[in-house]
Formats: C-alpha cells, sequence, structure tokens
C-alpha cells in the first residue's frame, strides 16, 4: 500500500473516532478507557510478526516479550471492561428492595 | 513472509477487525448495547490476532502460544481481583504496558526488518518513510511508558501526588522534545545511535512530563496517556501498513483526546495549562487569609440529623466524589438510598465530570453498589434540580460544590462548572475533618451556610451510622 492511502484510512479514521466517542455517554467513559486499551493492544499484531519470523533472534525474543505484555492487555482489558459492563443495571421494574445486606 | 505484496483476504481481514473496534466503542453509547460492544471488540482482536499467525511462516509457535498464555493469566487474573476503585491505577498500568509493546515491536522491526517486509526493494535498508515512521512509534510508545509508569505510581500512592517541579523545566521539557523531533526526522539517515537516542530520549521525557501534574489533574493524564497509546499504535501501523492498527490507533487516539478535553472543559483550565503541570502545589498559602477563615462559624451535624431531616424530605441529591471512593462507601450509600426511598423519599444522584480520578471513575462505583444507571445523573441534566431539593447530601466531593467557582476570580477554580448546591433547602457535608482542603487547596463557603450541616467523620462509618438511625 502506498502511503496516500495510508494516510487516507487514518484520516478518516480519526473522523470516525471523533463521532463515535463524542456519543458514548459520560457514565460509561472508564468502560470506555478500558476497552480502548484493550483494543490498542492490537499492537501484538506487529510483536507476532516479530515472533514468527526466523533469522534474528534478539528481534525474536523482543518480539515475544511484546506479545506478553500486549496479551495482558487484552486479556486483562476486555475482562476487566466486561465485568465493569455487567455492573450497570437499569431500575429493577419489580423493584425488589430487600436485598441481604 | 512477503505480506507487503498486500494478499486482499489479508487486507480486508484486517479491515474487518478494524470495523469491529468502531462497533465496540459504538455500543459505549448506551449501557443497554456496551457489553455487544465489548464482544466485538474482542471479535476483531481474534480475527487480527488469527490472520497475523496464520499468513506468517510462523517459526516458533509454541513459544508464541505460551507468551499469549502468560499474558493472559496476567491480565485475567488482574482484571478479576482488581477493586473498583483502583480501576484508574489499573488503567494507567496498562497503558504503559501497550507503549512498552509498541517500543518493543519497534525496536523488533529495526532489528530484523525483512520480517516486516520494510527493506528498500532489493537492498538491505530499511525505507527511509518506515524508518520516519518507526522513530515516531517508538518516541510515542515509550514517553506512554514512562508517563503511564509515573501516572500509575501517583495513582497508586507509591509516590506523593503532590506536582514535583524541577527548576527550569518548561525549558527543559521543549528542549528534549524538540531534540526527539529533530533526531526523528533525522531518522532517514540510517544511524543506529540516532535509533538508541530517540528511544532513550523519550523514555526520560515521558518521565519529565508526567512529574510535574498534580494529583488532581490525573483525569487528564490518564486521558491523554490514552490517547498516546492511540498514536503509537497507529504509528507502529504505518510502519507496518497495517491497516487493523492504524484504525484502532486513530480510535483510540481520538478518544483519549476528546476525554481529555471533556476534562479540561470541566475543570475550566486549559489543556496547556493541565500539561505544564504544578496546579495544587501552592496550596494552602494560595487561599490567603487563613486565619480569618478558622474563625467563620459552621454547625456541627449528627448522623441522627441527617437520618431525620432526610427522612421527611421529598427528595434528596447525593453528591459523590473521590473521598466516598477512597473510604469506599458506595455500598453504605447505596444502602442508605434504599432506605429512603422506602421512606418514599426520592434520590438521585448528581456526578461531576472530573470526580473521582478518572471519567467516568465514579459512575463506575455507584454501578459497582447496584445503583440503576437511570438514577444517576450528569452534571448540566441535573445542576437546575438543586432549587428544589429539600436535601443536597455531599459525600467526598469537595471542589466541584464550591460556589467561588462561579464568583470569585482570584479563585484558582473560577470558571470551573459545579453544582449549585446552596440552593438546596439543606446541605450535609460528608467529610473528615474541618482543616483538610479540596485538591485546588481552597476554603468552600458551602462549610459556612446556615443551611448546612458539616458531618465530620470517615464516609463509610458517618453512611453506615445514618443507615442505622434510618433503620430505627
Amino acid at each position: 500500500m502506498d502511503f496516500i492511502s495510508i494516510l487516507s484510512i487514518f484520516v478518516l479514521a480519526c473522523f470516525v473516532g471523533y463521532y463515535v466517542v463524542w456519543s458514548v455517554t459520560p457514565a460509561l467513559h472508564t468502560p470506555l478507557m478500558a476497552v480502548t486499551n484493550a483494543i490498542s493492544s492490537v499492537i501484538i499484531v506487529g510483536a507476532l510478526v516479530a515472533s514468527a519470523a526466523a533469522g534474528v533472534p534478539g528481534a525474536k525474543w523482543l518480539g515475544l516479550a511484546a506479545v506478553v505484555l500486549a496479551s495482558v492487555n487484552i486479556f486483562g482489558g476486555f475482562a476487566v471492561t466486561e465485568r465493569m459492563l455487567a455492573m450497570y443495571k437499569k431500575k429493577d421494574k419489580a423493584p425488589a428492595k430487600k436485598e441481604a445486606k | 513472509m512477503e505480506v507487503h505484496a498486500v494478499n486482499p483476504l489479508v487486507a480486508f481481514a484486517y479491515l474487518v477487525a478494524g470495523v469491529c473496534f468502531i462497533l465496540a466503542l459504538r455500543g459505549l453509547s448506551s449501557p443497554a448495547t456496551s457489553r455487544a460492544g465489548n464482544r466485538y471488540g474482542m471479535v476483531g482482536m481474534a480475527i487480527a490476532v488469527v490472520t497475523t499467525l496464520v499468513t506468517h511462516e510462523v517459526a516458533s509457535l509454541p513459544e508464541i502460544l505460551v507468551a499469549i498464555a502468560i499474558g493472559a493469566v496476567i491480565g485475567l487474573v488482574t482484571a478479576r481481583k482488581i477493586q473498583m476503585t483502583q480501576m484508574p491505577q489499573l488503567v494507567a498500568a496498562f497503558h504503559s504496558l501497550v507503549g512498552l509493546a509498541a517500543v518493543l515491536v519497534g525496536v523488533a522491526a529495526y532489528l530484523n526488518p525483512g520480517a516486516f517486509g520494510i527493506l528498500e526493494p532489493g537492498g538491505l535498508d530499511i525505507l527511509k518513510g518506515s524508518r520516519i515512521e518507526m522513530g515516531l512509534g517508538v518516541a510515542i510508545g515509550a514517553i506512554t511508558f514512562s508517563g503511564s509508569v509515573i501516572a500509575f505510581a501517583k495513582l497508586n500512592g507509591n509516590m506523593s501526588g503532590a506536582p514535583i517541579l524541577l527548576p527550569g523545566r518548561h525549558a527543559l521539557n521543549l528542549t528534549a522534545l524538540a531534540a526527539i523531533v529533530i533526531l526523528v526526522s533525522l531518522f532517514h539517515w540510517d544511524t543506529p545511535t540516532l535509533f538508541w537516542a530517540i528511544v532513550a530520549l523519550s523514555f526520560v521525557i515521558g518521565f519529565l512530563l508526567i512529574i510535574p501534574i498534580g494529583g488532581a489533574d490525573m483525569p487528564v493524564v490518564v486521558s491523554m496517556l490514552n490517547s498516546y497509546s492511540g498514536w503509537a499504535a497507529a504509528a507502529m501501523g504505518f510502519t507496518l501498513h497495517n491497516t487493523a492498527m492504524i484504525i484502532t490507533g486513530a480510535l483510540v487516539g481520538s478518544s483519549g483526546a476528546i476525554l481529555s478535553y471533556i476534562m479540561c472543559r470541566a475543570m475550566n483550565r486549559s489543556f496547556v495549562s493541565v500539561i505544564a503541570g504544578g496546579f495544587g502545589a501552592d496550596a494552602g498559602g494560595a487561599s490567603g487569609g487563613g486565619a480569618a477563615k478558622e474563625q467563620r462559624p459552621w454547625k456541627r451535624g449528627s448522623a441522627e440529623d441527617a437520618a431525620f431531616l432526610m427522612k421527611e424530605a421529598e427528595n434528596v441529591i447525593v453528591i459523590p466524589g473521590y473521598g466516598m471512593a477512597v473510604a469506599q462507601a458506595q455500598h453504605a450509600l447505596r444502602e442508605m438510598t434504599d432506605l429512603l426511598k422506602e421512606h418514599g423519599v426520592g434520590v438521585k444522584f448528581a456526578i461531576h465530570p472530573v470526580a473521582g480520578r478518572m471519567p467516568g471513575h465514579m459512575n463506575v462505583l455507584l454501578a459497582e453498589a447496584n445503583v440503576p444507571y437511570d438514577d444517576v445523573f450528569e452534571l448540566e441534566d441535573i445542576n437546575s434540580e438543586f432549587a428544589q431539593a429539600d436535601v443536597a447530601f455531599i459525600i467526598g466531593a469537595n471542589d466541584v460544590v464550591n460556589p467561588a467557582a462561579k464568583t470569585e476570580k482570584s479563585s484558582p477554580i473560577y470558571g470551573m462548572p459545579v453544582f449549585d448546591v446552596d440552593k438546596a433547602k439543606t446541605i450535609f457535608f460528608i467529610k473528615r475533618s474541618m482543616g483538610g482542603q479540596g485538591y485546588a487547596g481552597v476554603d468552600n463557603d458551602v462549610f459556612y451556610m446556615d443551611q448546612t450541616m458539616m458531618l465530620l467523620a470517615d464516609a463509610k462509618k458517618m453512611v453506615e451510622e445514618i443507615n442505622k438511625a434510618l433503620a430505627d
């Protein structure tokens, strides 16, 4: 791909990001940060390329280290987002007020 | 190996991954669709990882799988164990990992450019354009890493939240930043020294940039580092010609930037002034007239007073702040609202955008304590209701209810949008003692108002006592 087509994708994605993020409700800003953090670990793709290639051992080990770091983020980020989102509840339709104290 | 002869199927798979990530953020527009959004994110990530593995000659699959497994275990255990009050630290720590991963990938690409398909056709040199992109990616990654480590230490209490001000820091930081820009642009000459200099300098500057920023400005810093981690991923995406990385990087970058903007606006501070740091360093001295304010009369209330008055009230607005998180009072608070609702009292929660240590922190804590999200309101949506409110119940917040922001031009928080609690008939203000002040270090007139009762105690203990009194 030539530079200009990559740049076009980037610029358009910035605009998409701008509009999509403004539509996120402020109540979910913490999960937003957690999930953006998880997806920015897509950098694992680069780490995988580095660790998959034969030839330069230094690059391979750096790649593997990056795979570990990015995986912590991917699994941790999505899991903690899931945990947070599961807590957001609407008002009970039939108010069950007497919960265990 | 030669990914860049762009196999259309591979490019398409990365595009699909990118679209999944867009849908992941889109889902967060409402709590109802948010979990589906998160699943899209996971699907996108799975597509990206699998595509990469099946389209490369993988010489070391077992090692890679072990690496992923190690990361997965650490990540899942952390995600399960972490307390919701510690979310800001966790996010800062995660940012640092993205930053470090970006640096490692950049260095690996530099050492083994052939694997990434960024060599000059037929040559052994790395493409000029790729070198610049790589330099940029590594620089942003390193800044993200060291900046996030400092932010983590400050949020986690390993390091004082007070700003650390080095003499001549502005000149120092600007010089270092300029040096990085120059080095990156010089990097089209392939000299290893240059590359390592960029890496080293970027680590240092990330550190220097964050140490002068005080605890109260951490929501901005965390959002800003969020943005950086995105730009780092995007820069690596440019280097590796990978659409998934570019789309994601752009999304994350703009997301963090918008959050920083929202936080700055909510504090009426310019982004530059936050980044320049030092806010809250001269606390105490700045408020002035210390002796005079000591003598102003204030009323002390008790848990019984609070319980009695709130029981009789028609509607109560609760304003939680960082102090609630510190005292872990969210569960007791939810119990209090349940008891009040049994007495037919309407209870609403009012959240200031900068309450807590990261955007949306309070909302998560209340959600954790099972407060329904339709009882929780943002500043603009609820501020007009204080005039009709019988009770404003302030727990662990201070600066966000300070009327000085509206009236006193000399105040450091002047112009910051605040809750009009002074319009409520009665104000209960839970605070540990009269001595402590908000992060901005300014006195608060609300303490001394006729309708205010100060409830001086640990937030959780006080709310528990109120609950006892309500239950009687």
